[in-house]
């Protein structure tokens, strides 16, 4: 409950709370679009969203909205700043940076693999039947005898690994 | 924004430099690859075959074969 608790509060902060400061979106919709279904969500692939990221601004964020109509050289490098945080959620760096993400994905992976393994071992144990009479030991011996008294591969293969004086594997 | 200048980048050109050096590097990696087999697998190989061959007689590897048993149709 404790948790349930700790999730809800979690999901309430970063979907809504976040937004309601630029409120991209008028909040009578409800809960709107989480990125990256939201209008004014860029990535990589995707740099020019359709949407500014801040759509209600507020008096000073209209002043300086109606600067930019003007010649930019007017516009100090603050201004040119907060211009780009209207528009954009983020900049280049802050959208493309690296994550731990991969560490979740192998752990998940290995972990499904292992599984798989364990059912696998079952499997072996418990439905395979019985090895054919061609697989078991004395009949593999014999095969062997027979592909050596065959001289099979002689120059690269079986045969050239095996001393025909000494009756042996050659060392 | 930067207080310094930089330096002016390469601006034409680019692909003409970035075929000539792929182009001789493609040459003498394909040859190295070449005279690698040729030495390391191809010579080899032709001595192992060339000294396999060179006693070998077919009616001694015959009779062995025979005396181990393997045809059916000669005892």
């Amino acid at each position: 409950m404790l948790s349930r608790a700790a999730w809800s509060l979690m999901l309430r902060k970063g979907g809504r709370g976040r937004r309601e400061m630029h409120s991209p979106e008028a909040p009578a919709r409800g809960e709107g679009k989480m990125p990256p279904y939201a209008n004014w969500y860029a990535q990589r692939s995707y740099p020019m969203p359709e949407e500014p990221f801040c759509t209600e601004l507020n008096a000073e964020q209209q002043a300086l909205k109606e600067k930019e109509k003007g010649s930019w050289t007017q516009l100090s490098h603050a201004e040119k700043v907060a211009l780009y945080r209207l528009q954009y959620h983020q900049t280049f760096a802050e959208m493309n940076r690296r994550s731990n993400e991969w560490k979740t994905v192998m752990g998940c992976v290995f972990f499904f693999c292992g599984f798989t393994a364990l059912l696998i071992w079952w499997q072996r144990v418990y439905v395979y039947p019985p090895k054919p009479i061609t697989l078991t030991d004395e009949w593999k011996a014999q095969q062997l005898q027979r592909m050596l008294d065959m001289k099979v591969n002689p120059v690269h293969g079986l045969a050239s690994h095996w001393d025909y004086e000494k009756k042996e594997w050659k060392k | 924004m930067a207080s310094e200048v930089l330096a002016k980048p390469q601006m034409r050109g680019l692909l003409a430099r970035r075929l000539r050096i792929h182009m001789v590097g493609a040459f003498l990696v394909s040859l190295g690859v070449a005279a690698l087999y040729k030495f390391g697998v191809a010579e080899p190989r032709k001595k192992a075959y060339a000294d396999f061959y060179k006693n070998y007689s077919p009616e001694k590897d015959f009779e062995e074969m025979k005396k181990a048993g393997i045809f059916r149709s000669i005892k």
